[in-house]
């Protein structure tokens, strides 16, 4: 019964729900429809008029396109009043103007040790323009005008945006070129001129999500957070007051199709040449890891840094699983990763390489490379000095006789081993029932001997109520005191918690950060709709500088004069690194949603049951009943009346 | 039997106050407890709105120069005289036009300035001497024998708000004024038609709130092809090159911006803000394959096919981030080296000779040919610099069709000065000021009656007092611009206008009228019931009992009294 009840319940809140959900929604298409016709629905009139409108739109549907006659006097007109103003137009043979835009592409692809292949492409468009001086920009040549528009409208100083799906395994993986969450992250640097920061920073989020198409919308104060120290402006510009910083992830958020296409979008060359022909869908996102992001910030123009120009970097990171899928054969193409090979450069690109790194294979014996390329490039990249062969997409030659490129790489033998990375951390929560439960951050110093500082960067939303005297950080089992706290606690409904700590990570050790919680009970509008999934708390982030490992091989100092091998290596000593942690997925107490009509039921029966024998007791009207008799006198009186004898 | 008369009573009685407090206390209760907040709107004066009664007024200024009134004509001359036009358009909109004529003789300068070599110097000094507001009008009426127009030319339109026109040749000195001004009324209300409002183009201005009868294909067109009114319209040029592997093109974009929109868009300011974007698209391919035709060496595309064309450039040319006006997007094609050059044809085959088309409320499309820019042996990508001003003459055509600036056409006899640096007379920014103030006008009305309408028909709806603050906002300054209209201040009227509009759009649009809680009534009850039942069952039950015991006893009464 009770169980009948409940599935009754249930199903009228779902009716109902829906039906508040129709309602929503047909209100909504009416009044963004024809909203003059939507307040007369029941009108008779207004389906007349609709009916009229459908008639006549033939009509304008044939004359919709018309020649344009200009009218000769006008444009003569037009063109004598010209003459005096200075017309550069009318002198035809005028020298061509020097663009003062460039545009850039780039694909890294690294063979990864775990047999993954790892592609990175980076697209930068570099202007020389300023958006923030008083005239207003607006003509756009390389630099896509959306995000032109949004850079001089909300006074953005510098702009990362990144769409994530998958997990970055830096145990198995390495680096990545670029670090980025899962989900999506978004931090922007506002120029100081910005008085509203927030209201600013709210009308940004819903341009972005609509330039993105993405659900950018959903950030809001409770889980934006300005980080004191972890964001640093990357561009030029020494303000680092961080009340112009906003950050912000949504660990939830899916990326698919619907996102790239818009971020190719954004590209000059669109998808129609150059490296760009190779981002299909339908290959990019059957892979194990794949990240696109966007990067805005202004950087200098030459070395004196007399003109400044916005640098606009588009970047796609790729992980492909081809072991698994390449049936045993440890090798791939361009051909087998994207489905397409490569055919020209973007034309309006002033350099279009591609690099593939083969430091782990100097002399050809685990992997095989072809077509060979005779140029080979070499580049300290996070700290390492990485062997690249590449191949210049602007040289028709790169393509060869069969006018494509497709690179392919062959392994010999599935050998070699990698170096662990410097700098790794995990996080989980740990605990059990719906009350407390504990965050751990483990973070991996595996220098062999020396030690670093990291900032550690954690938001965590407002229910989640940390308790922040639980804070510890232990290393090799000791205390292990952080130079240097930033928390803000969170309030409800309004901000999520920030902590921010310096800790020096000791040589060879794991640092170990546990703060307990408690889970808040939320109202029932503010579940999501799933919410037995759980909850998500975006990825921690851990910046640091971390000791090259070019200056980490003491050891090996045969191939270099002795006189310059006594001090380490100071060149390029140490690099940054940026290290996100797995966001978690937290359960929060998640009550029975047909709880409001259940309780309802319960209350008014309980109501109308004390209100019922009151109104009895009250309106009854008592009379002195006659006393029946008892039961051995009734017996009696039955046997009485078979035997014929008047009852008792 | 007397303890259980009083019992039986004393439990009507209970019953009774029971019911009585339910009625009394509970269900206004729950009544006042479950209520929405719904702001005070002026619902009376929005339905006063919903009778658009609208009176445009002109002020017309008759000037006799010397010589076409005798000085005894001079003295009977009427100083002013009002005309009043009445026009229904529906049940529930009204215009009405008023032409206030004043008749003056022209003092010593003006005619001075009259006798200047040629019209457009007198246009001009009669322009410096006095400057006429915004929406009024001057017409000199000047001797036949005057030799400041052309022969066949009777009616001079200048520049500014004055026009010239020339006695006729039968009004002989010796006639009276009711001749003389019996004969100059209809040439004047002529002019009045070209340079001010006139009944076809407030009609159309009105066409969002009154449907037209469905009356010629050319008027509907032409009434849909300019954009809507707004208070201010984004402009994108876009340069399309789908081959730059071929073409490096170069188009000096800020400078043609600078010499021939911007003096156009500063003399429309006050109408709506204008902001000028331009972007180079590459790789946008047109959506339909041009036909070669041999007899041209050309490839062409038919003005069937021009529908087809900008859908996939569409998508690429990317909404204004930064603003949520409309866009009047000015599309400049070069054709890839394969497909040139390319023409237009018009249904007639014959080729267009802009080589561009406009689409009503879009915007316009120029091809222009590159290939005649290199020879044969040309070594790709060549460098091509556009001939901007060939370029910016098509676009300002269009732009001044798709703002609604008409160039109506004058009839016979008329002399219409060519326009000036800026691209727009006067009274061509009057002529659009009129019809954009009437079409704000009756946009907000519709907006403000619809929107009461929809609050008046869902009960639910929450109006906060944001909402009624708009509202009323709306409304009063819809009564100021309707009052201005009726004064004849067209500035303020289309000011005031457009404050009516932003505000009317601000209300209907605000996203707390589109909240989550609406339930329908009949959810609402079926959560009640539990409650509403048991409470009222016993207490209708016992209500009934009395009734009828009542009655019973009424009628045991009536049995007794026989």
């Amino acid at each position: 019964m009770a169980a009948h009840g409940c599935s009754y319940s249930a199903l009228l809140l779902i009716i109902c729900s829906v039906s508040v959900f129709i309602v929503a929604d047909s209100q909504d298409t009416s009044l963004s429809g024809g909203h003059h016709a939507a307040a007369v629905e029941d009108n008779p009139q207004a389906a007349t008029e609709a009916a009229g409108k459908t008639s006549e739109q033939p009509a304008v549907e044939e004359r919709s396109w018309e020649a344009t006659e200009v009218e000769e006097a006008t444009l003569h007109e037009a063109a004598a009043d010209k003459q005096d103003t200075p017309a550069p137009e009318t002198e035809a043979p005028s020298p061509v103007p020097q663009p003062k835009d460039d545009f850039q592409e780039e694909l890294v692809i690294r063979p990864l040790h775990s047999g993954d292949i790892y592609a990175s492409f980076q697209f930068r468009t570099l202007w020389e323009t300023d958006f923030m001086s008083g005239n207003k920009v607006s003509h756009y040549r390389l630099f896509p005008k959306s995000l032109g528009q949004v850079i001089s409208k909300f006074s953005v100083r510098e702009l990362h945006i990144s769409f994530t799906q998958g997990y970055w395994r830096t145990m198995q993986w390495g680096q990545p070129f670029q670090p980025a969450p899962p989900g999506a992250e978004l931090w922007v640097w506002f120029q100081d001129s910005v008085t509203d920061v927030d209201g600013t920073w709210k009308e940004l989020t819903n341009v972005l999500s609509g330039i993105f198409c993405a659900s950018l919308n959903f950030i809001d104060s409770t889980n934006t957070v300005q980080p004191s120290a972890s964001f640093k402006p990357l561009g030029i510009g020494n303000v680092t007051d961080h009340r112009f910083l906003r950050y912000a992830t949504l660990p939830r958020e899916i990326v698919c199709t619907e996102n790239l296409t818009p971020w190719k979008k954004l590209l000059p060359c669109g998808s129609k040449a150059g490296l760009t022909v190779l981002l299909k869908s339908e290959k990019l996102f059957h892979s194990s890891f794949h990240s696109q992001a966007v990067h805005i910030r202004p950087v200098c123009q030459d070395w004196q840094c007399k003109t400044t120009s916005w640098e606009l970097r588009q970047t796609l990171n790729v992980v492909f699983d081809l072991h698994t899928s390449g049936q045993g054969k440890r090798e791939w193409s361009l051909f087998k990763m994207f489905s397409r090979t490569l055919t020209e450069a973007c034309p309006l690109a002033s350099s279009s390489k591609i690099y593939i790194d083969i430091t782990d294979d100097p002399q050809g014996e685990l992997f095989e490379l072809s077509p060979a390329t005779p140029l080979l490039s070499q580049a300290m990249v996070l700290g390492d000095r990485r062997t690249f062969s590449v191949y210049d997409l602007t040289q028709p030659v790169t393509f060869g006789t069969v006018r494509s490129l497709n690179p392919l790489i062959r392994w010999k033998s599935s050998e070699g081993d990698m170096l662990r990375p410097l700098l790794h951390a995990e996080r989980y929560v740990a605990g059990y029932g719906l009350q407390t439960g504990e965050i751990h951050t483990l973070m991996y110093n595996n220098h062999p001997y020396r030690s670093f500082p990291v900032l550690l960067l954690d938001t965590v939303p407002w229910y989640l109520r940390l308790y922040i005297h639980t804070l510890t950080v232990t290393s090799k089992g000791k205390d292990n005191t952080p130079s240097y706290i930033h928390y803000q606690p969170s309030k409800d409904r309004l901000r999520p918690h920030l902590l921010e700590m310096l800790v020096q990570l000791p040589p060879n050790s794991v640092t170990e950060v546990t703060v307990q919680f408690e889970r808040a009970l939320l109202k029932w509008t503010e579940y999501t709709p799933d919410p037995n999934h759980g909850f998500y708390v975006g990825s921690s982030v851990i910046s640091s500088l971390v000791p090259s490992i070019v200056a980490m091989d003491t050891n090996i100092t045969m191939d270099r004069p002795l006189f310059s091998s006594f001090f380490p290596c100071k060149e390029e000593s140490s690099f940054f690194v940026r290290v996100y942690t797995e966001p978690l997925l937290v359960n929060l107490p998640t009550p029975d949603f047909s709880m409001p009509y259940n309780v309802i039921c319960l209350t008014c029966t309980v109501v109308a049951v004390g209100y019922g024998s009151l109104y009895n007791l009250l309106t009854r009207s008592f009379q002195i009943d006659e006393p029946s008799p008892g039961l051995a006198k009734r017996l009696a009186n039955i046997i009485r009346r078979m035997r014929g004898v008047p009852p008792l | 039997m007397a303890t259980t008369e009083v019992e039986r009573r004393r439990g009507q009685l209970a019953s009774l106050s029971i019911a009585a407090v339910v009625i009394i206390v509970g269900v206004p209760l729950w009544w006042r407890t479950t209520e929405t907040y719904r702001a005070w709107l002026p619902v009376s004066q929005i339905n006063e709105l919903a009778n658009l009664q609208l009176q445009l007024s002109a002020d017309v200024e008759v000037v006799f120069a010397r010589g076409t009134v005798t000085p005894e004509q001079q003295k009977k001359v009427p100083l002013t005289k009002t005309q009043d036009e009445e026009h229904t358009v529906d049940e529930d909109t009204a215009l009405r036009y008023r032409y206030e004529t004043k008749y003056r003789t022209a003092n010593i300068m003006e005619e001075d300035a009259l006798k200047q070599p040629s019209a457009a110097d007198a246009d001009l000094s009669l322009h410096t001497l006095s400057e006429s507001p915004c929406g009024s009008l001057v017409v000199y009426v000047i001797p036949e024998s005057s030799s400041l127009l052309p022969e066949d030319v009777d009616v001079y339109i200048g520049q500014r708000r004055t026009a010239l026109l020339r006695n006729g040749a039968q009004m002989k000195v010796g006639r009276t004024i009711e001749q003389l001004l019996a004969h100059l009324e209809p040439r004047i209300r002529q002019v009045l038609k070209v340079m001010s409002f006139s009944h076809t183009d407030i009609t159309a201005a009105l066409s969002g709130r009154v449907r037209l009868s469905p009356g010629n294909k050319e008027s509907i067109a032409d009434s849909m092809r300019a954009f809507k009114s707004s208070p201010g319209y984004e402009i994108t040029f876009s340069l399309l090159n789908p081959d730059p592997k071929s073409h490096r093109l170069h188009w000096d974009i800020e400078g043609a911006v600078q010499t021939y929109i911007q003096p156009l868009l500063t003399k429309l300011a006050p109408v709506a803000n204008f902001s000028i974007d331009s972007q180079t698209l590459y790789y946008a391919m047109l959506g339909v394959n041009p036909r070669f035709d041999s007899s041209r060496n050309a490839y062409t595309l038919n003005s069937d096919s021009l529908a087809h064309v900008i859908n996939p450039v569409e998508a690429r040319l990317g909404s204004n981030a930064a603003s949520s006006n409309p866009v009047l997007n000015f599309l400049l094609y070069a054709p890839d080296a394969q497909h040139s050059p390319l023409y237009i044809q018009d249904r007639q085959k014959q080729k267009v000779p802009s080589n561009a088309f406009h689409s009503p409320r879009w915007g316009g499309i120029m091809v222009y040919n590159v290939n005649s820019f290199y020879g044969p042996e040309a070594v790709f990508p060549v460098d091509i610099n556009i001939d901007m001003a060939k370029v910016m003459g098509v676009f300002l055509a269009q732009l001044r069709l798709l703002l609604g600036v008409q160039s109506s056409t004058a009839p016979p006899g008329f002399l219409v000065a060519p326009c000036s640096s800026t691209g727009l007379a006067d009274w061509e920014l009057d002529r659009l000021m009129w019809s954009r103030s009437v079409e704000n006008v009756a946009t907000a009305a519709t907006t403000i009656t619809s929107l009461a309408q929809l609050l008046d028909q869902i009960g639910n709806i929450v109006i906060n007092d944001n909402i009624a603050e708009q509202v009323s906002s709306a409304v009063t300054s819809l009564q100021l611009a309707v009052a201005e209209l009726e004064a004849g201040n067209l500035g303020f009227a289309l000011q005031y206008s457009k404050e009516a509009i932003l505000a009317s759009e601000r209300a209907f649009f605000d996203p707390s009228l589109l909240h989550l809680l609406y339930f329908p009534d009949d959810q609402k009850f079926a959560i009640y019931i539990p409650l509403f039942l048991p409470m009222c069952v016993p207490i209708l039950l016992s209500l009934l009992k009395i009734i009828s015991d009542a009655r019973q006893r009424r009628k045991e009464r009536q049995a007794k009294k026989e």
